[in-house]
């Protein structure tokens, strides 16, 4: 059967170029990045080279670069080291109600510790708006934690915006850009961001690496305790097979961005515009516009999103959804909850989010699918609405 | 995750529809949720002559309430009202742990098509001795 990866926000394929360029680091070059002979320094090189190309990914300087085992940790050390760090200036921390939970988790855990944490509610399509972000703003306020580009549904947030409100009252900007990193332009220098967390298994590199842009001057202490790696912010023997695929990947991702961009936008607009011509009762979920490149979320009405997933795999198609049979709980994702849904149209989300290789072809094939998989489940649904 | 029969179950569901003037009707669910399982039968001579279900919800409530109506059709009343939410979870070779509560709602449905059944046979009665 012929399979149709569409859940590029959940993890991508690993590049043929970037496994080639890791490859040496797992057999003759593997030596310890902090060994003195001459293998050892290769690995060192490796690793230095790789900061550098995932520091032109977002106009960093390489130093100001932290390299992590994914985006969960960075963005663990960016909250949890810069309020213990800074606590001396204060304890109210802001951050956004659709953040992933590497975020919101994370403040929960502040919270107990003592920290004030306030979450910012979203527009409906997903935005943060900056006037209620200063509204929330006040002397204790240490750190802003708001996220590039949400992975549910897409939005991107007006980064600058918000930077420039957190600096005005003294605040640190920490952005979680795991889904835009590579996707979009990122300039940490114009955009005012102080930290940003990011991850290179959603840009076609290995899992378990990411990285934590950490601004010069911003005082920041390490999060995992033991040798000096990564000038002593890092502890632990560095990944360097690892840290050389996020090289390559963020090399690749600046290199091909405007064209992956082009072809994801003209394969999304296909797939959003099918699935609203044949499937009535459908909803649009996010921004229309200020949408990561390949991300298109819906909501159908009278299904529920775990059916949806299972029959798609059936004809070979990977996606993923928000419902609450899906999240194990019996609520559904917490994103969907903010952008104001009502439970039973969270019920039935569904995301697709396209890669650099699908093909037109393929949406094609899901536009042919999908119609025929929602009628079947609807047919079985009791509300009579559609029946 | 799901064993062989659920898939089966959900992808080729039994009993999917309404039934001409049932003589009982089940809905339950968690309409806060979003997942509603609705049930119909037809009885006679306290037999359970056909039964539809419609479902909204996972694969585990879809696979449930098909499995439920296969278990129970030309059963009697009082061998389908016997019949607990555990034994059509076995009879699908079992369900993971967070979907147990799923199984709640297939036998829900078809103790609630039962009762009002029964309820109505009951004013019935009370109408013929009058
Ligand atoms: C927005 C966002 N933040 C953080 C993460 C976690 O990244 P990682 O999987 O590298 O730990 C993800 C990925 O699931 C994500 O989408
Ligand atoms: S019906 Fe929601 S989890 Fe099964």
């Amino acid at each position: 059967m012929r399979t149709i990866y569409m859940d590029h926000s959940a993890t991508t394929p690993l590049d043929t170029e970037v496994f080639n360029a890791m490859k040496p680091y797992y057999t003759n070059r593997f030596g310890n990045a902090s060994s003195i002979y001459s293998m050892g320094q290769e690995a060192r090189k490796a690793i230095e080279k790789a900061r550098e190309q995932v520091a032109k990914l977002i106009n960093a300087f390489p130093q100001e670069i932290i390299f992590t085992s994914g985006g969960t940790e960075a963005d663990n050390q960016a909250i949890i080291s810069y309020a213990l760090t800074n606590k001396d200036k204060g304890n109210h921390i802001i951050t956004s109600a659709i953040e992933h939970h590497a975020v919101l988790e994370t403040c929960d855990f502040l919270e107990k510790l003592g920290f004030e944490i306030t979450i910012l509610p979203v527009q409906p399509d997903g935005l943060v708006e900056p006037e209620v972000l200063r509204k929330e703003m006040k002397p204790s306020t240490i750190l802003v934690s708001i996220m590039h580009a949400n992975n549910e549904v897409g939005t991107i947030q007006p980064i600058k915006e918000l930077a420039e409100i957190s600096h005005e009252w003294g605040a640190a900007f920490h952005t979680d850009a795991v889904q835009s990193m590579g996707k979009i332009p990122i300039d940490v220098k114009e955009m005012g961001i102080d930290m940003l967390s990011g991850s290179s298994h959603k840009i076609y590199g290995p899992k378990g690496v990411g990285c934590l842009f950490v601004k010069k001057g911003i005082r920041i202490g390490s999060f995992i305790h033991g040798g000096g790696q990564e000038r002593k912010m890092r502890a632990g023997t560095e990944n360097v097979p690892g840290i050389v695929g996020f090289g390559k990947a963020a090399e690749l991702a600046l290199l091909h961005m405007a064209e992956r961009k082009e072809k994801l936008d003209h394969l999304t607009n296909l797939l959003k515009e099918g699935i609203m011509e044949t499937i009535p009762s459908t909803l649009l979920t996010g921004h229309p516009e200020k949408r990561i490149p390949g991300s298109v979320s819906v909501c159908f009405r009278f299904v529920e999103g775990e059916s949806i997933l299972l029959m798609l795999d059936s004809f070979g198609i990977m996606a993923s959804s928000g419902s609450a049979c899906t999240s194990g709980s019996l609520d559904p994702s917490h994103v969907l909850l903010a952008l104001g849904l009502p439970h039973e149209i969270a019920h039935g989300s569904l995301r697709l989010t396209l890669g650099k290789d699908n093909t037109e072809e393929e949406v094609k094939y899901v536009l042919e699918v999908l119609p025929k998989v929602i009628g079947n489940i609807r047919k079985m649904s009791p509300c009579a609405a559609v029946n | 995750m799901y064993s062989k029969k659920v898939m089966d179950h959900f992808m080729n569901p039994r009993n999917v529809g309404q039934i001409d003037s049932p003589d009982g009707i089940g809905e339950v669910g968690n309409h806060v949720c979003g997942d509603i399982m609705h049930i119909e039968i037809k009885v006679e001579d306290n037999i359970i002559k056909d039964i539809k279900f419609k479902t909204l919800g996972c694969a585990a409530a879809i696979a449930t309430s098909s499995m439920v109506t296969e278990m129970v059709k030309g059963k009697t009343l009082e061998e389908a009202r016997a019949i607990t939410n555990k034994a059509v979870a076995e009879a699908l070779d079992g369900l993971p742990p967070v979907k147990m509560h799923c199984s709640n709602l297939a036998a829900d449905a078809l103790h609630a098509a039962i009762n009002d059944y029964m309820s109505k046979q009951g004013s019935k009665m009370e109408f013929l001795s009058k």
